[in-house]
This record gives structure tokens, sequence and C-alpha cells, in this order.
């Protein structure tokens, strides 16, 4: 799960971590009665979104007077901003976060992440502060700085000033600089973090350091014992379809093709995704139905599947493992009948009582189309899906 | 030989009395799992399923001589029973449970170095489907039918695609001598290359398939191990081609942060250690019997 920057900040600076001073508006007015507040005669005005690069894509903007936070803020509520890595319908802005402007000397990227090959919490920090990471680690892998802590112990002083000294942390802002490294991992292990990104980190010209943006996401396995996490969740930016179907215990993941899939195990759905690929196809969507596959969950799923607009096919593929075929397979036919699906269906079933499974398939009066091999499978829905979408083709063509 | 399990390996089940910790062991118990007893805290001297209950891993290897245990223990609480089985002297542990923090499972990889590595419990998962060597015993959650007795050795992260791929094998005739689920969390508690090492020393393999995907190190420290120190052929097939960078693709670890994590590079690492690739997944059938002409 991931959280605004506003938030990050707050929950940054309750472990320590010397923030700007800001505020949260919701409306133009409140952008600038926020700067008034905060006084002074220079403001950001930051869209809150969950995504990086919002700099780039005009989702911040720097202001002299209270009348100008109020045109900022009025240009970007509202707004869908996108960036490279919102995808191309971008977020809403639904929110601004309003900080003092600061003077910045110089700026330092630090990041705290969970590392699977040391399988430890590991801070990764550069002096090239402000780009990506991955856009520097092509430059100069050098100049990244990789330090892992014990999880047993945690991260200690030495380890803090060894960072910041490899930084080019001066002696003057030493001790800030092991503050705010702690601040940041005290807060990924207290919190169940999976991601702290601090970019940049800046030393203000008047020697202070300051965290000047600040990303924080959270492992989805232990919002449980996080429920102060869990409530700072904004739906607004998460994906409506993925989000439903987390909701109804299904993992989807919207992709740019036209053939819907449904699948059980997120193994066999990436395997399926592969061969539909390798057979010349493009899948519309990845949708991992659970190692169950009971019938309410394959209704489910053809309910989401048919909410994309862009599936011209969709391929089930099922692999019954505790539970049985003829038991899918009635679920296919019971969603079908319930459910108007406009486009071909192809079904492949494996596993427990394949052979009557098959049958019932065989023996419905539903119009879909059955597959025996994975290959098979994928090319029929390669095969339907090119139909379907010419057949609809011609059928406009006609309207007009 | 097979590696970890056999039809005389002492298992425990850790959860034994919950809903799905009873469905599972009476699958295994079927199978011809030697399934000894089990453990609920609080429930210790009841019986279940014809068999003890303890209330810790300790009675139950002190009673019943119990070397190997799987754990069915809701996630908040599952961390806790695989460091209790590590602690016990268990020897193998199938971790079964999807959804223990990352952080949780990093304790337990913490804890577990506290004891020599001769000593050490082997982990496997957790969120995987389980070990089974066919024809003697199973710990976990696969169907055991679609499974053959055999020569091949298999090593995945996915429970439906490693069942895909024993079927295949299966309806060309080629059976496995082990089959090792180790899950698909960003933090496991075996690698790839930990099982690569026990098949490469067992007499009943011939041959071993690894099933991977997108994300984390795994594969490419596979590769070099591979390389170094396997006499046996190793084939692997690596799911993900299709996944964009940054998104979960339903495994909490299939997703791709950083260079050398997606399913085309991966491929490359392997292919260049001299890991025969299986290119589609419909080829593991046609892929293993191949290889296996050539022996």
């Amino acid at each position: 799960m991931d959280i605004h920057e506003y938030q990050a900040k707050a929950i940054l600076a309750d472990f320590g971590m010397p923030i700007a001073k800001g505020g949260i508006a919701y409306s133009p007015e409140q952008a600038a009665y926020r700067a008034k507040e905060l006084g002074g005669e220079k403001w950001v005005v930051k869209a809150q979104v969950h995504s990086g690069a919002r700099g780039k894509a005009g989702g911040i903007k720097i202001c002299s007077t209270e009348n100008e936070v109020m045109e900022a803020a009025n240009e970007l509520l509202g707004r869908r901003l996108v960036t490279n890595q919102t995808g191309l319908q971008g977020k809403l802005v639904g929110r601004l976060y309003i900080e003092e402007a600061t003077d910045i000397d110089r700026e330092i990227y630090l990041a705290f992440v969970l590392d699977r090959s040391s399988e430890r919490i590991m801070c990764v920090a550069s002096s090239s502060g402000g780009m990506d990471i991955e856009e520097i680690a092509a430059t100069d892998e050098s100049a990244i700085v990789r330090v892992p802590i014990e999880p047993a112990v945690g991260m200690q002083d030495f380890q803090a000033r060894e960072i910041a000294f490899a930084l080019g942390v001066e002696q003057a802002q030493l001790a800030e600089a092991v503050k705010a490294l702690k601040a940041c991992y005290r807060a990924f292990r207290d919190l169940d973090a999976t991601m702290v990104e601090v970019n940049p980190l800046v030393v203000t010209t008047d020697g202070r350091i300051i965290a000047l943006d600040a990303k924080m996401g959270f492992d989805d396995n232990a919002l449980f014992r996080r429920p102060q996490i869990s409530e700072l969740r904004d739906k607004s930016q998460e994906d409506t379809r993925e989000m439903n179907a987390a909701d109804r215990g299904l993992s989807y993941v919207g992709l740019d093709g036209n053939i819907g899939c449904i699948i059980n195990g997120a193994g066999l759905a990436m395997a399926t995704l592969d061969m539909i690929k390798h057979v010349g196809g493009e899948p519309a969507n990845f949708l991992d139905i659970g190692g169950g596959a009971s019938p309410e969950r394959v209704a489910k799923a053809f309910n989401l599947v048919l909410s994309d607009d862009g599936v011209d096919a969709i391929l089930v593929n099922i692999f019954a493992g505790i539970n049985r075929c003829d038991w899918v397979a009635e679920g296919v036919i019971q969603a079908m009948q319930k459910l108007d699906v406009p486009v071909p269906v192809v079904v492949r079933l494996s596993g427990t009582n394949v052979e009557l499974g098959r049958q019932i398939l065989a023996d419905s009066d539903i119009d879909l189309i059955t597959a025996d091999t994975l290959a098979e499978a994928a090319e029929k829905a390669v095969a339907a899906a090119r139909f379907h979408q010419s057949a609809s083709a011609e059928s406009t063509g006609e309207s007009k | 030989m097979s590696i970890f399990l056999n039809e005389n390996t002492p298992v425990i089940v850790q959860g034994y009395t919950g809903r799905i910790g009873s469905f599972h062991a009476q699958e295994m118990i079927d199978y011809g799992t030697k399934v000894v007893g089990g453990v609920t805290p609080g429930k210790g001297g009841e019986r279940h399923l014809d068999r003890p209950v303890f209330n810790t891993v300790k009675d139950a290897v002190r009673d019943t001589g119990a070397e190997a245990s799987v754990v069915f223990v809701p996630p908040p609480f599952a961390a806790d029973a695989i460091m209790e089985a590590a602690d016990a002297g268990i020897r193998f542990c199938v971790c079964v449970t999807d959804g223990i923090p990352a952080q949780d499972m990093m304790r337990v990889k913490r804890y577990m170095r506290r004891y020599k590595r001769e000593e050490r419990m082997t982990l496997t998962g957790p969120n995987c489907a389980g070990t089974i060597s066919p024809g003697k015993a199973m710990m976990g959650i696969m169907p055991g039918h679609i499974y053959m007795q055999g020569n091949v050795g298999l090593i995945g992260r996915s429970g439906t695609l490693g069942y895909e791929a024993a079927s295949q094998m299966k309806a060309m005739g080629i059976g496995i001598s082990t089959s090792v689920g180790i899950g698909g969390d960003p933090i496991n508690g075996s690698a790839f290359r930990d099982h690569l090492e026990r098949f490469e020393q067992d007499s009943e393999t011939d041959l071993i398939v690894m099933i991977g995907e997108i994300g984390g190190p795994q594969e490419a420290e596979a590769a070099v191990y591979s390389r170094d120190f396997m006499q046996k052929p190793v084939l692997a097939y690596i799911a993900g081609l299709t996944a964009p960078k940054g998104r979960t693709m339903g495994h909490a670890g299939a997703i791709v942060t950083s260079t050398g994590e997606s399913a085309a590079e991966k491929v490359e690492i392997l292919r260049a250690a001299g890991v025969g690739i299986i290119v589609r997944p419909s080829e593991f059938g046609n892929a293993v019997a191949e290889a296996l002409a050539k022996l």
C-alpha cells in the first residue's frame, strides 16, 4: 500500500526527520489560507498523487503570492496528473500540500528498501539527489552507497555516520544527518514498510537538513497489525478494477492487450499470459482467482474481466488441484448462464476429474470453445479474439 | 532415494486441528505420508484424526520422533510456528501459509542462523504448495495423483504451474523423484540453489527442472551454482515475460523492481550458465523428454 507525500513526511517527522513547514488543502481557498498561515514569501504547491516525477509532469508549482497559490491550486485540483509512472490515464489530484519554499544548497538521494538478496532492510543512498535511482545506477554505480542493516540489532550510529560521510555530509550537519537516517530506518522497521524514499534529502543554504520529498510503501501482509497505516489509504489513487478485484479476494492487473484471462494461481497465470504472447496475442489483464476456483469466484472473475472495455475474447485456464474439474465446469456454465458474455470464451481445464469436466462442457448448450492443452487454449483464444475484433469492426462500419 | 521426504519420514502438522490443517492432514495420510501427530497450543492430550495432539513442537518431537513439520498456522502466528519447529529440532519444514509479513520472515531467517549449518532446519515456503516424493509421501496441499514416481527433480515457486509441469510430464510417462515448492514470497525459507545441491547428491534424480518467475535474485544465483557445481543437467522455465515493471503479479514476490529481475534477463543469465531453457510453458513434457533421451 502506498501513501501520499504529506502523510509520509508526517510519519518520518514523528521519528525525528526534519521537514519543512506545510499544510494540506482540499480547495484553492484553503490553499491560500495555508500559505498565509505558514507566512514567508515563497511557497510550493504540490499535487498529492501516488507517483514520483510529479515535478516534470507539472504537479509542483512555486508561488510568490497568496493569489498565485490560489491560482495554482485551482489549476491542479480535480485534474488527472499524468507522470511517467501513472500510465496514460493519470492520477486524480484531490489534495494539495502547501509547503514553505526551501533554499537548497545540495541534494541527496536516500532510500531504505527490503533487499531480497541479503534478506535485510538496506539503506541505498547517493550524493546525486533529485535523480531517479535507476538513472544514477546506469550512469555511475559507484555513486551509490548500499548498507544492509542487521535485523537483530538495527541500524547503528557508526553505520549512519559512514553513510553520511560517504554522501559528503559536512561535520556541521553530521548529527542531523545521522538523525535523519535513523528516523527513516526506524519508521521502516516499526511500521512494516517495504520502501522509504526521501528524494531529495537536502542541505539548505543555511546548513539545515530537510526531507524535501518523501515516499513510503507498506507491506499489505502486515496491515492487520498497522491500523494507523491502513487509515491512510486513498482509494482515489488506486486502479478501480484492481481494487474491486482485491475486495473480492482476487488478484488483478490491467494490461494493454485484448484477451481477458481467468486463471487459478499466480505462476500458472503468468505462464498462460506468456503463452498468449508466444502465439501472437496480447493479454488484456491478469486475473488470478487463487488456488481454489469455486463457481462463485469464477462468476466474479467473469464480471471483472468483462468490465475491461478492450476485451475481444476470454481465456479460462483452470488447474483443478484439491477441487475437481467437473465442479469448475459447472461453475463456468453457471456464470455464463447468468451473465451476458458478448465475446467468445475459450475454456481449458486440467487436473482432477478432467474427463468429467470436459464432458460437462461438451454436453452443455452454452456457446464456448474448449481446449485440451495450454498451447491449444492460447492459439484458440488468439484466433477467437481476432475473429471477434474484425467482426465487430465490420458491424460498426455498417451501422455508420 | 528422494530428497527430504519419503514413506518413512515421521511428519507432524502445525495448526493440526484447524479446518485447513485437518483437511490437508487427512489428504496427506491418505496418500501414505507417515503423519505421527500434530500441534495446536492448548489442545495437547487430545486426539485428532486418530493421532495425538501436542501443545508444543518439542513435546511432539519427544513423543513421536517427528523429523518434519508442515505449517498451516494463520499468517500473524506463522513465523512464530516456524521458529518453534526450528528450535525443537525439526529437520525439514514446509510452510504453506500465504500472507506472512516480510519482516516476520526476515526475523525467521535471522533466527535460524543461530543453529550450525548441519543442525539447521531446511525451510521451504512460505506461500508454497509443499513438497512431494511421488509414490512415497507428501507434505502440503498438492493433488498427489497428478505426479508419477520417477527420476526428475522439480523445484518451483508456483503451485498450479508446478502441477501443470508435473501433469505434462506424467502424460508422457515421465516421473518425479521429489517436487519441492519454494513459494512465491519475497523472502522465503530456501532458494533454488539449496535444492539443486540436494538433487545433485540424490541417486534417484537424473535431471532437475526449475520453474522460476520474475522478481528477486534467486534464479540468477541458481544459474551460477548450476554452472559451477552441477554435473546433472538443469532445465528452467521463467514465468512473467509479459509482466510490466513495478507491478505485483499475484505472488507478493513476483515484481520486477531492479535490473536482472525480469523474465527476459533471468532467461539470459540461465542460458549463459548452460541451463537448458524451456521457452514455452506448453513444452515442459517435451523438453524434459528430449533432455532425458540425451542422458
